[in-house]
């Protein structure tokens, strides 16, 4: 363990720790932008700097590493009056339209502004002036509201591992982007629309099109924790309801779920338009003379039983077919081939993404 | 090729215009390649980092430190490590890497060798400014002709030691001078830098340990080993050992590089070597070092040109160029094509420099065009001091360096440019070609 003092408390951290780690296993907070535990560090925001004493400069408090006898100040005049400077700086480039914009409650330039009582900037003049990229079918990137924190591009390359984004133009005018700058949906285009770029998004520069401009964020009720049920992985969902209807999907990011550091894929996000739509089948049917009646799920299982039983008894087992669910879990499939196997005696048994 | 002759001691220039830089013996006649021999055969590599420590030699790309130390700092265990030079001399108005490059190229090989074996490293990569062609070429030739006479390769001078090198050619970003973007740039990444630490020493190209040192102070080495530390450290000052290649450059009579001992003052080298100002004009400021150096005022003229001295009265010696500036320049045109050189030179990484390089640019060409209040020399003196310690690298936070260093020397002009007639702004002379243009025309030596 190392021994540090961080904003005059006496503390202890782990070897190897970073300034921002040490504070935070301490219960300092320090404001981030381009950090993300879950993605490589970049250290390019400088919105974390804090002040050490013996440096001639300040330090991103999010790659520093901790040392015996450290001193640290997190909060100190310079501190604070450099993040004050560094928000006044991505203010005055920035679509100030936070009336209108998806990200108003949730952004982070928004919070640290409030936060840091930067109301206006002196540095007000040129903005970029960037096209907005509606080019898809689940997400916009309006890179005039982007602060060039990174994280899409490395949550593209590090979670995703399909590298569609980095950098372009240098300067003032660096902006994420594809390369060569095609539409997402161009055949060139790796994005397969996972929309994990979208999530670790500061700002609103990357904002869904699912149910947009009917909420605000604040509106959300309640956020259910559920498990996807896309496929097998079981990734952890929570469903943000508003009046019982679920407006959006977040990841769960409690860590115990399969989904490591909360990604999700295009249908586990923005696949759930189907939960609140009329023609939703909700309820098993059973076809009579050629028509669907309703029934209950205890009278469809019984049903099912009975016809399976009685085919097995006159055919025996082999002349049925237990076909199983992508959808459906590991359990799920494992208890099916047990039924197949154990109680109709087949090895007839498959699954629906070996066809 | 304006090169200035002296009569004092030369070092990295000692073999310029003396040898035919494409013929490998004419170097070995001098002497060439006998400190390599020296160190493979006679020294232990603790021993070559030890010399090169004792004699006091500092990194002559800018920063000057103190270059034994950071060879020494190389971590120890490691199965493979680099000695990268540092050719990219983007600083505008310098052309002194270029003369050893094209001068004396196996100066420099000599150094790397030496230098690789010092920390341990069997591969060498000189990352030389695109435009160098000649450069680029001359180096080439001279590696090939290296390899051919055993000065490079496996098995140096019946010694287990290997050693190859490569040449990387940069693509025009001021920025791929900083050492960890030049390190990205040739692992082929986009030139932006890295935050430190860790260090290239404990993880620099490919994560591998690595010293990145600047052409000049590589090209120091071989006479080091050949003279010994004392000779070395018997020239110069006690801080700043050795020789300088200074480039005297902007409104002088006589301009060019020229290689002097450490400790004449400005006003010496520019009235001894340059010539002075041309009759009838007055110097109006110095900008010394290079673009992210401190704008000098006349009264500090007499300062001597070392290390210690320049750092003591707020400047430095950067790469060594002197660009003389007389009265006839407008004093706020020459600050705005500054400022434009960084607003476009800057990465885009981080924050402090991508959004501050372009706002210090724009508030100065609002000063300059008559539009400036006082409050914008109180914002610019905030947003200059916090790029000076928040930003990621050293381009971000030597950026506004000469804003903040003429703020201090000449408020009456910024007084006068936002409190009297509106001026005329030269636009022209202030678009990025023309700054360009105009920085390698004040340069001595034109481009390859």
């Amino acid at each position: 363990m190392i021994n540090l003092t961080i904003d005059g408390k006496q503390v202890q951290a782990e070897s190897g720790m970073t300034i921002l780690q040490a504070a935070k296993a301490n219960g300092i907070e320090i404001p981030t932008f381009c950090y993300d535990p879950a993605l490589s560090k970049a250290g390019a925001c400088r919105i974390c700097v804090v002040e050490v004493e013996g440096a001639r400069l300040l330090a991103a408090a999010c790659v520093a590493p901790i040392y015996e006898g450290m001193v640290v100040h997190t909060n100190s005049e310079k501190v604070q009056k450099s993040r004050r400077i560094n928000l006044e700086l991505l203010w005055a480039n920035h679509n100030q339209d936070c009336l209108t914009c998806e990200k108003a409650g949730e952004c982070k330039l928004q919070e640290l502004c409030y936060k840091y009582g930067v109301t206006e900037s002196r540095f007000e003049g040129k903005k970029r002036n960037l096209p907005i990229f509606d080019d898809n079918p689940f997400y916009i990137r309006d890179y005039n509201k982007c602060i060039n924190c990174g994280k899409c591009i490395r949550a593209c390359q590090e979670i995703q591992i399909n590298e569609t984004y980095d950098f372009v133009d240098r300067g003032f005018n660096t902006h994420p982007d594809t390369a060569y700058r095609v539409d997402l949906m161009a055949k060139e285009s790796p994005c397969v629309f996972c929309g994990n770029c979208v999530a670790v998004c500061p700002t609103g520069a990357l904002t869904s099109k699912i149910n947009r401009g009917t909420f605000r964020t604040w509106e959300v009720e309640k956020k259910v924790k559920t498990t996807c049920t896309y496929c097998g992985c079981g990734c952890g969902l929570e469903l943000n309801v508003i009046g019982n209807k679920v407006v959006r999907v977040t990841p769960d990011l409690s860590g115990t779920t399969p989904n490591e550091h909360g990604a999700l894929c295009t249908k586990g996000r923005f696949g759930f338009d189907f939960i609140n739509r009329e023609d939703r089948l909700t309820n098993p049917l059973i076809k009579e003379n050629g028509k669907f009646r309703k029934a209950s799920w205890e009278e469809a299982l019984d049903l099912i039983a009975s016809k399976l039983k009685g085919i097995a008894d006159v055919n025996g087992g082999n002349s049925l077919m237990f076909l199983s669910s992508a959808r459906t879990t590991n359990e799920e499939n494992y208890l099916m081939q047990k039924l197949s196997r154990a109680v109709f005696k087949t090895n007839n048994v498959d699954h629906c993404a070996r066809l | 090729m304006n090169y200035i002759e002296t009569d004092g001691v030369k070092i990295v220039l000692r073999n310029f215009g003396k040898i035919d830089p494409l013929k490998v013996e004419e170097y070995v006649a001098r002497g060439g390649y006998e400190s390599l021999k020296k160190a493979l055969t006679a020294m232990t590599p603790e021993a070559v980092i030890e010399e090169v420590k004792a004699s006091g030699l500092r990194g002559r790309g800018g920063a000057g430190f103190p270059t034994g130390l950071k060879w020494s700092f190389t971590k120890k265990d490691a199965d493979q490590k680099y000695i990268v030079c540092n050719a990219d001399e983007g600083e505008p108005g310098t052309a002194k890497d270029r003369l050893i490059m094209t001068g004396d190229p196996h100066g420099l090989i000599e150094g790397m060798a030496i230098a690789g074996y010092a920390i341990g490293a069997t591969k060498g990569f000189i990352y030389c400014r695109g435009e160098y062609t000649t450069s680029i070429n001359t180096l080439n030739h001279a590696i090939n002709q290296a390899r051919e006479n055993g000065f490079l390769g496996e098995n140096l001078f019946g010694t287990d030691f290997t050693f190859n090198l490569e040449v990387r050619s940069g693509a025009g970003a001021y920025v791929c001078g900083e050492e960890t973007a030049l390190i990205e740039s040739i692992e082929g990444h986009r030139g932006m830098p890295r935050f430190k630490p860790p260090f290239p020493g404990g993880a620099g190209l490919w994560g591998k340990p690595t010293v990145v040192n600047n052409v000049e102070t590589l090209a120091n080495v071989p006479v080091i080993l050949d003279k010994g530390a004392d000779w070395y450290k018997s020239i110069g000052t006690e801080k700043s050992a050795g020789t300088k290649i200074f480039i005297l450059c902007g409104n002088l009579r006589n301009t060019g590089a020229l290689e002097l001992p450490f400790g004449m003052t400005v006003r010496e080298v520019m009235e001894t070597y340059g010539g002075g100002l041309l009759t009838g004009r007055d110097l109006q400021m110095v900008h010394l070092g290079g673009a992210a150096s401190g704008i000098m005022p006349p009264a500090l003229i007499d300062t001597p040109l070392t290390y210690e001295d320049l750092q003591a009265v707020g400047q430095g010696l950067g790469s060594g160029v002197i660009l003389a500036i007389d009265d006839q320049k407008d004093f706020m045109s020459y600050i705005c094509s500054n400022t434009h050189f960084f607003e476009h030179e800057s990465c885009g990484k981080c924050t402090p420099c991508r959004e501050g390089t372009a706002r210090i640019n724009e508030i100065l060409h609002r000063i300059a065009a008559g539009d400036g209040t006082l409050e914008d020399l109180d914002n610019l003196k905030d947003l200059g001091e916090m790029m000076q310690i928040s930003a990621l690298c050293g381009l971000g936070q030597a950026a506004p360096t000469p804003v903040l260093t003429s703020l201090e020397h000449f408020m009456d002009k910024y007084v006068e440019a936002v409190s009297g007639k509106k001026n005329e702004v030269n636009e022209e002379a202030v678009a990025t070609e023309a700054i360009h243009k105009s920085y390698y025309e004040a340069a001595p030596i034109k481009l390859d």
